[in-house]
């Protein structure tokens, strides 16, 4: 069992990613990856909310009625969020700033909502809180990912050091401007699922269609 | 969670409850309200157990903005420290006086703004703000001689979706505009809050608010005023309410309900 525990929390990082292989929570990792600071927190934020949400939602599933459910799990997703935003706003408040919006919409964060309806109304507790927490780490690996090559190529600095001292402030980097506009991140985002794929091939989906091949008669 | 005390209840009933097909009609909606009530009660707990921390948060805030638009925010240096270069006076807006009335330091603008006592009811409201108070807080800053350096006042006004407050730092003569910043609002990401821009908020250094016959002449418009670029910043592309918005505001409180007594007053040099 706790063989399998440990399995639940380290597959959504690389061989189940949210984010490379089921392609979810795409908007928030476009708007919250140009600094690596900002995206820290807003992987621990949507940590917590994935892991509780389900921790909570998977107690009292037995409970839930059917025709309700989306709404339940929302209300307690919504919850979590509020709550979320309330510690920002009270310990960091200036992330909580430059997050504005976004950590709102971490209630409507596919990742989220998708680990609620198909693991932990169908799981006991324990094991849905380490899934949820297992898919808010695989959704954080990828935004801190995205938030290195953005922050350090786009403004020469991590976690606000400078790294590459930039011409601006008389040094030799000329930072690339285009990596701190949100766009940026999905070519970025692209390139890791490509590398994700040649590294595991099985990650890749079946073709849809397959082109015929035409025999000469 | 509903089903977590069940010990202290009484069994029959809460056993029998509990036992019942979720999808039933009157489970169904006791879940729904029991949901509820736990989610609720967790939300407004926290919203009141950390409201006075938040407060500290915004007042910080608020003050690194008054610094920031008197151009001397320098992240070094403790906040309240730095913060105490500033002089802070209750002005009376239609003497343009400074009051004793009331104590700067505890003050509360917003407050005077709701309460029928020391605001007035707007028929004539550009700015969007419905109650204007009659008193405000402003801030001076004085140079090693004593004298008035800058003024930094509180202004705000409607945008697209919220009012948006800021502070604008005049020169010593009244007129000439040193900065102009907001710190609270929520017009639109990438568009309307656009005025947090440093780029933007620098076309307002060095404007003037009236030409040399005393009319009031700023104007946020896409295209520049017949009184010259003086007096003219450039309209945020893509965001032409809230920069109408930006435009009333400023007027609207440079204007004669506004600081215009006040800024008489100093330009006679009487402050």
């Amino acid at each position: 069992m706790a063989h399998k525990r440990a399995e639940m929390l380290v597959d959504p990082l690389v061989d189940n990613n949210p984010i490379t292989l089921q392609v979810l929570g795409i908007c928030s990792a476009l708007a919250v990856t140009s600094s690596l600071q900002v995206a820290f927190v807003m992987a621990i934020a949507v940590t917590f909310v994935t892991g509780f949400s389900s921790l909570f939602i998977s107690m009292i599933r037995s409970q839930i009625p059917g025709s309700i459910r989306i709404i339940v799990q929302m209300v307690v997703i919504a919850s979590l969020v509020i709550l979320v935003d309330q510690l920002l706003k009270a310990f960091a408040f200036e992330i909580s700033k430059t997050l504005s919006v976004f950590v709102g919409l971490i209630i409507t964060n596919c990742i989220v909502m998708g680990r609620a309806e198909a693991f932990a109304m169908k799981n006991p507790p324990i094991d849905s809180f380490i899934d949820g927490v297992g898919n808010g780490l695989g959704y954080g690996l990828i935004l801190m990912l995205v938030g290195v090559i953005r922050e350090l190529f786009g403004s020469g600095s991590l976690f606000g050091i400078t790294i590459l001292e930039t011409v601006n402030n008389g040094g030799w980097y000329v930072p690339n401007g285009m990596l701190l506009l949100p766009p940026s991140a999905f070519f970025i985002i692209g390139l890791i699922i490509w590398a994700f794929r040649s590294w595991k091939p099985g990650q890749v989906e079946e073709r849809e269609y397959k082109i015929q091949t035409v025999e000469a008669h | 969670m509903p089903d977590d005390n069940e010990q202290n209840q009484p069994i029959g009933f809460i056993r029998r409850f509990l036992a019942m097909s979720p999808d039933s009609v009157p489970k169904t909606i006791f879940t729904a309200v029991a949901v509820c009530l736990v989610a609720s009660m967790v939300v407004s707990a926290a919203a009141v157990a950390l409201r006075p921390l938040q407060a500290v948060n915004a007042l910080k805030d608020k003050q690194i903005n008054i610094l920031q638009v008197a151009g001397i925010y320098d992240p070094s240096i403790d906040v309240v420290e730095a913060f105490e270069a500033f002089e802070p006076q209750v002005l009376e807006l239609e003497s343009g006086a400074f009051s004793d009335q009331f104590d700067p330091a505890t003050f509360d603008d917003r407050a005077a703004a709701d309460d029928p006592a020391t605001s007035v009811e707007l028929a004539d409201d550009p700015a969007g703000i419905g109650r204007q108070s009659q008193f405000v807080t402003v801030y001076l800053l004085r140079d090693a001689a004593g004298d008035i350096d800058k003024v930094i006042l509180p202004i705000h006004g409607y945008g697209l979706w919220s009012t948006l407050y800021g502070f604008i730092a005049l020169e010593e003569n009244g007129n000439d505009i040193f900065g102009l910043q907001f710190y609270e609002h929520a017009e639109t990401p990438g568009l309307g809050a656009e005025v947090d821009n440093p780029r933007w908020l620098a076309l307002w250094n060095g404007k003037r608010l009236t030409d040399d016959g005393g009319e009031l002449q700023i104007s946020v418009t896409r295209t520049p005023p017949a009184a010259g670029a003086d007096f003219h910043i450039d309209a945020l592309a893509g965001a032409t309410l809230t920069t109408v918005g930006v435009h009333n505001l400023v007027n609207f409180w440079m204007g004669e309900s506004g600081y215009e007594p006040f800024l008489e007053n100093l330009r006679a040099g009487e402050v």
